[in-house]
């Protein structure tokens, strides 16, 4: 390479560091633009074009979009109470979901946060990630069979008279909750580990009970990451089709949009705004609890 | 970023470039090139143009005989599947594909919408040997004029478990009829799809001719709300609305089912398991004594196809008699050719299917789209598919 062609390049080099030199707007700007552009055009773009399809009909002859403004969708929405149950039974089934998986992982998060050794932790944290390594698929239809007439829980409550549940509602929130606990045990771990010791150690030696030092400072502390590990077990119970198809005969809005996209993107459309409208109500009140104060 | 910026404001002026956006995509509403009558049927099948681009149900189009294909005409075999009827409509809308193995229920779509052409069936020489009630029928002729060319047909069977529903049953009613479903609560297996409304129809056509069902695909306004009705009397009866076969085939295995409605494939593979299954008896010709719905698939050949040579090559290997006798067994359906019994594994292959026995398809109402228009009489006052697919919705609540 000769000089010429290294001040060459040194130059374009310069001119670019000079152009960006004292401009702190334009360095950001050109940092963000790729990630910010991606969002907005391949997700939020994406998103609105799905939104605006809620507003146009389908014609009944052609079966063909018809892309002119109405509400008649909506309408359909709001006028068959069908649709009003499926509403209500997911949103329902999904806050089922995320108590239950909040019960169950607060302990072993607190276990694994501040009793268990280092070594222990270790292995609890592998055993939470581990379900996530195999397919979701896999683990709908091995509890499929184990809650089937003839499966493992009805084999194994037999001898005490008792029959496990069949598929249906009850099998939907065993399933989700089973699928979304480690969502759930992360955050929270995450967030026990942030409560330095002395605090629990000072409420002792004020003398406050267990039960007290629980109730005044882990749990007010803790409680943004509950809310955050929330946000997971709801919006993932609340979005999902394949589980409820697999495990009941009842239909989840995802269902409903599913069986709808081919032959009725505005009703389809329609109906997905109904998790967005939820989430986003859930998010604001999740923001008030301060879930997103330490992200 | 400067301390006094609010995140909530940020968060606002999303919301609202994303509400500005959506009006703006909703206000321009673009005429669409709303085609109708579809293309010109072809001349002459020239050379082949390298490659074709097929829509098949899984197991259409496996390489055990689209490899051999490829050999011989030079084509080669692009494959899409389509999961749903209404989901090989939205491809070949796209404009993309040569060809689509249509079922009944997709096929008047298509031919309304101008998505495919009518086909020459001189050019396709083994379309003289297929059976002749396979030609001609409403699903692929329009006008007169053939769309497609037949590939195969399979009936909905009644199935149930032979240790536990006795004596065996002859009719539908004992999954549709309120009071003798009742002994099999939670035990009853039924298909999926909007289209199961038709079953009910098929039921009420025999057993409430007062309704006047003629076709159960043509349901006027009260005929259709009287087959809903039955069936919403039905759904908290049902254990298990099935949509995939293996779904089906695991809860017969397991005994969560005991009786309802399959495909000859599932009620097959089961036997073959060992499993205590027995289906609708055969003195009955193998149907419930109200016949049955069932399928009947055709290849058909897009507007648009930019490789219709390759198309029609292809619509002619896919009929040959070994070919056909190949994908009929491999899906589990009765083939459309007739010379293709002589060609298939299993020497009863052909009578297994009912393949070669007209008495039998008589009675299937093969699947068509419900359409509003139902002939001249009647005029406009049918139930159209929407419709079908929004009542499914309400029936299983």
């Amino acid at each position: 390479m000769t000089t010429e062609a290294v001040a060459e390049k040194r130059s374009v080099g310069r001119r670019l560091a000079g152009l960006f030199h004292g401009r702190p707007r334009l360095q950001v700007g050109a940092l963000l633009a790729g990630p910010l552009g991606w969002l907005v055009i391949g997700y939020l773009g994406s998103l609105a074009l799905l939104l605006v399809a809620a507003f146009w009909t389908v014609s009944p002859l052609s079966g063909e979009l018809d892309k002119t403004l109405s509400f008649e969708s909506f309408e359909i929405l709001f006028d068959e109470p069908v649709y009003r149950d499926i509403v209500v039974r997911t949103v329902t089934i999904a806050a089922l979901v995320t108590v239950t998986d909040a019960v169950i992982a607060f302990p072993i998060a607190f276990y694994m946060a501040k009793i268990a050794s280092r070594r222990m932790k270790a292995i609890l944290v592998v055993a939470v990630l581990l379900p996530l390594w195999s397919s979701y698929l896999v683990k709908v239809l091995s509890w499929r069979t184990m809650l089937s007439a003839d499966g493992i829980i009805n084999w194994a409550l037999e001898p005490f008279g008792l029959t496990g549940p069949e598929f249906g509602n009850t099998a939907v929130w065993l399933v989700m909750s089973y699928l979304w606990l480690p969502f759930m045990i992360l955050p929270i771990y995450a967030g026990l580990e942030r409560i330095p010791n002395s605090l629990i150690s000072a409420s002792e030696d004020l003398g406050a009970s267990p039960l007290t030092t629980f109730r005044r400072v882990i749990l007010p502390l803790s409680f943004p990451a509950v809310v955050a590990g929330s946000i997971f077990t709801f919006s993932l119970t609340l979005g999902d089709y394949i589980t409820p198809r697999l495990v009941s005969n009842n239909q989840f809005i995802g269902n409903v949009i599913y069986n709808n996209i081919s032959t009725n993107l505005p009703l389809a459309s329609a109906l997905a705004l109904v998790p967005i409208v939820v989430m986003i109500a859930y998010l604001l009140v999740a923001r008030k609890l301060g879930a997103f104060e330490h992200i | 970023m400067k301390k006094d910026s609010h995140p909530a404001r940020t968060a606002w002026l999303v919301v609202a470039g994303l509400l500005a956006m959506m009006l703006l995509f909703a206000g321009c509403g673009s005429d669409d090139d709303s085609t109708t009558g579809g293309g010109e049927e072809l001349e002459k099948v020239g050379k082949s143009e390298g490659e074709v681009n097929l829509v098949a149900w899984a197991g259409y189009v496996e390489p055990a005989w689209s490899k051999p294909f490829e050999q011989k005409t030079g084509c080669k075999v692009n494959v899409k599947i389509g999961g749903t009827s209404d989901e090989m409509v939205q491809l070949m809308r796209s404009g993309q594909y040569d060809g689509v193995s249509a079922s009944g229920n997709a096929s008047a779509r298509l031919v309304d919408g101008g998505d495919v052409s009518p086909v020459n069936v001189n050019l396709v020489p083994n379309y003289e040997t297929i059976f002749s009630d396979l030609k001609d029928q409403p699903y692929n002729t329009f006008d007169g004029q053939p769309y497609g060319i037949p590939h195969g047909r399979g009936a909905n069977l009644l199935m149930w478990n032979s240790d536990d529903v006795k004596p065996a049953p002859t009719s539908w009613g004992v999954i549709l009829d309120p009071k003798e479903a009742a002994q099999y609560k939670g035990k009853i297996s039924a298909y999926d799809d909007p289209i199961y409304i038709a079953d009910a129809a098929v039921y009420l056509k025999a057993h409430e001719p007062d309704l006047g069902i003629e076709n159960p695909y043509q349901l006027t306004q009260e005929q259709f709300d009287a087959a809903v009705s039955l069936l919403e009397e039905q759904q908290p009866l049902v254990g298990e609305y099935w949509s995939e076969a293996t779904k089906q085939i695991s809860s017969f295995a397991s005994g969560d089912s005991q009786v309802g409605t399959t495909w000859q494939y599932q009620y097959f593979l089961l036997q073959e398991e060992g499993d205590p299954v027995a289906a609708s008896p055969a003195s009955q010709g193998f149907l419930p004594s109200e016949g049955a719905t069932g399928w009947s698939d055709t290849w058909m050949i897009s507007s648009q196809a930019k490789h219709p040579n390759c198309m029609y090559m292809w619509m002619d290997w896919i009929v040959s008699p070994k070919v056909n006798a190949e994908v009929a067994e491999y899906f589990g359906e009765a083939p459309a050719q007739s010379l293709a019994c002589d060609h298939t594994a299993q020497k009863d292959f052909c009578e297994k299917y009912h393949a070669e026995n007209p008495g039998f398809w008589k009675r299937v109402y093969y699947w068509e789209t419900p359409l509003a228009d139902c002939g001249e009489e009647s005029g406009d006052d049918c139930v159209d598919y929407n419709k079908w697919v929004q009542a499914w919705t309400t029936i299983k609540g």
